[in-house]
């Protein structure tokens, strides 16, 4: 186990300086993911045309792994259409969770895969799969729910 | 006791009574481990995993049934727990000390059982801003069911609780005082002696959460002045599933039982069902035997050592680590009382505590990280989380060397210019 593994460059890099990070007014659809035992908070703005995110902004405050997952995460699905973005949400899921995820799997990940370290420390899954489950639920029921998402 | 002098006391012998905690020799990601969560729960000596060995391999059976010869074993050594209870807190009789799974559950027993029959609407329970969540929701939940009002006295900047600032808010109806002897969040340890006087003044009766404090200061009932006093075994070095409750007798003979079962009641029939005296009323059921067991032979570890060097030790571990942890660019201590004990609770700029407490893990060195169970206590000094060190007197000033060094390094890795 090499902490190197978990904090790649990339992570470091999107933690330091997160894409997308910031409000977005009108926004078609919000959700927002809270893990309190972490203090990790997220809230997920989007504006969607037809069946296409159009645009994705997250704001909030979490740990290296979560800050960097959402901003990987709204970079990977800009322009995606909902089917994609469950599609790509499925495919992170393994990734995370699933050993066998193969290599062939991750690459065509692109840089979603530097995420693949946290596999190794089940204890922070929760971190980096909290902005993916905040995102289905923005696209399922566009409202904000009473009840933030949350993965712990 | 507040010497910052990084001399140990000559007669504390670290390295021997390191010798005596069998998990303080393993590694972890193939260092040494580093093990500072002892707030969280503490590690055991040989002596508590050797008492529990031999109990379960020798005398188990049931307690205060049979008359076969394991059932009296077990008995023996299940009251002579009791016994060494009694004297570790200077309890007046063994009537006063309750068996229970934990700090939490003496609470709540505390609670539903002198709490919910006792008040009456309109009357309020007096609690701090600094207090464990076990030391808040069982009160909300009384309140919620007597209509009582629940109040909480304030904390400053330091994380400090004024006893004025509590008297204060004393009022004609405050009918309970439940409040931490140390802070789990911050360390603050309390003005025990000044609230338990003053609330004994006005007919307040006071609950004292001890969990942080039993094995880190020595711990009088009498002398603290107070009506319950709580605490879990594993937080001094005895196994988990095992506490006490501390109730001055006159009230434990006026609460009604908590629960029903086998071994809380004299006689049983259906029209009637006459219940045991104290303190069996409040024990239903088979107990935790083997951990009364290790709980017992905790306290005679502990009364093996020289307590007050112990203490001594811990508090030059305190200053260290202030020290050196204050000297980190971007570390900001919270809580930073005049009285505290051993146990320090920070945050870095730019760097979260669960990726500090991942760093630290890589280097074998085990916080704690998170909110600790006193969500109140992070809201008021406006952080998410913190990061907590919680020291024992087995720790050595090269741990905390260990500590700060790898607290920088974690900041020139998550955030080598500062926050974002």
């Amino acid at each position: 186990m090499q902490l190197t593994d978990l904090y790649r460059d990339v992570i470091l890099d999107h933690n330091r300086r997160p894409r997308n990070f910031g409000p977005l007014e009108p926004a078609d659809a919000t959700a927002e993911g809270v893990n309190p035992l972490c203090g990790d908070r997220l809230t997920l703005r989007l504006k969607l045309a037809q069946d296409r995110i159009e645009e994705i902004r997250f704001e909030g405050q979490g740990c290296a792994i979560s800050t960097a997952s959402a901003s990987l995460m709204t970079e990977a699905v800009k322009g995606k259409s909902r089917e994609q973005a469950m599609e790509l949400f499925d495919r992170v899921h393994r990734l995370l969770t699933d050993d066998a995820a193969d290599a062939d799997d991750a690459e065509r990940l692109g840089k979603l895969a530097a995420l693949s370290g946290v596999r190794e420390y089940p204890a922070r899954v929760k971190c980096a799969s909290l902005c993916w489950h905040t995102l289905v639920s923005a696209l399922k029921s566009p409202g904000a729910l009473e009840t933030p998402i949350s993965t712990e | 006791m507040n010497n910052t002098a990084r001399a140990i006391p000559r007669n504390f012998d670290v390295a021997a009574v390191r010798r005596e905690f069998p998990v303080l020799a393993r590694t972890v990601h193939g260092k040494p481990l580093c093990y500072l969560d002892n707030g969280a729960s503490a590690q055991r000596p040989r002596a508590v995993i050797d008492a529990v060995d031999e109990y379960e391999r020798r005398h188990h059976a049931n307690i205060h049934r049979g008359v076969h010869t394991l059932s009296q074993e077990a008995t023996a050594l299940y009251e002579g727990a009791r016994d060494k209870v009694v004297r570790f807190i200077n309890a007046r009789s063994r009537h006063e000390i309750v068996f229970l799974r934990g700090t939490t559950e003496a609470i709540n027993l505390v609670a539903q059982s002198y709490g919910r029959p006792t008040l009456r609407v309109g009357d309020e329970v007096l609690i701090t801003h600094l207090e464990h969540h076990a030391n808040i929701v069982p009160w909300q939940m009384l309140c919620e069911q007597t209509g009582a009002r629940l109040v909480v006295a304030p904390i400053d900047e330091r994380g400090e609780v004024h006893a004025d600032a509590v008297e204060r808010l004393m009022s004609e109806r405050t009918r309970i005082l439940a409040f931490a002897h140390i802070s789990n969040a911050l360390g603050t340890v309390l003005p025990v002696r000044r609230l338990t006087a003053a609330a004994r003044a006005r007919g307040i009766v006071t609950v004292i959460d001890g969990a942080q404090a039993i094995a880190h200061t020595p711990v009088d009932v009498q002398e603290l002045g107070c009506d319950f006093y709580a605490f879990s075994g594993h937080k001094m070095f005895a196994p988990t599933g095992i506490g006490v409750l501390y109730g001055r007798e006159a009230l434990l003979e006026r609460m009604p039982p908590w629960q029903g079962g086998g071994d809380m009641i004299l006689t049983v029939s259906f029209g009637k069902t006459v219940y045991n005296a104290l303190p069996h009323k409040f024990e239903a059921g088979t107990p935790n035997i083997s951990g009364v067991v290790g709980l017992g032979a905790a306290i005679d570890f502990l009364h093996s050592l020289d307590l007050g060097a112990a203490h001594a030790h811990e508090h030059a571990l305190l200053d260290h680590a202030s020290a050196a942890l204050g000297a980190i660019a971007g570390l900001r201590i919270i809580g930073t009382a005049a009285h505290k004990s051993s146990l320090i609770s920070f945050v870095l700029e730019g760097v979260h505590p669960h990726d500090l407490g991942t760093i630290l893990d890589g280097d074998g060195i085990a916080i704690r990280t998170g909110h600790h169970c006193a969500m109140p206590v992070v809201e008021f000094f406006k952080v998410p989380a913190t990061a907590r060190a919680t020291f024992a007197f087995y720790n050595t000033f090269e741990e905390i060397e260990r500590l700060a060094e790898a607290t920088a390094r974690a900041r020139a890795l998550i955030a080598p210019d500062g926050p974002r």
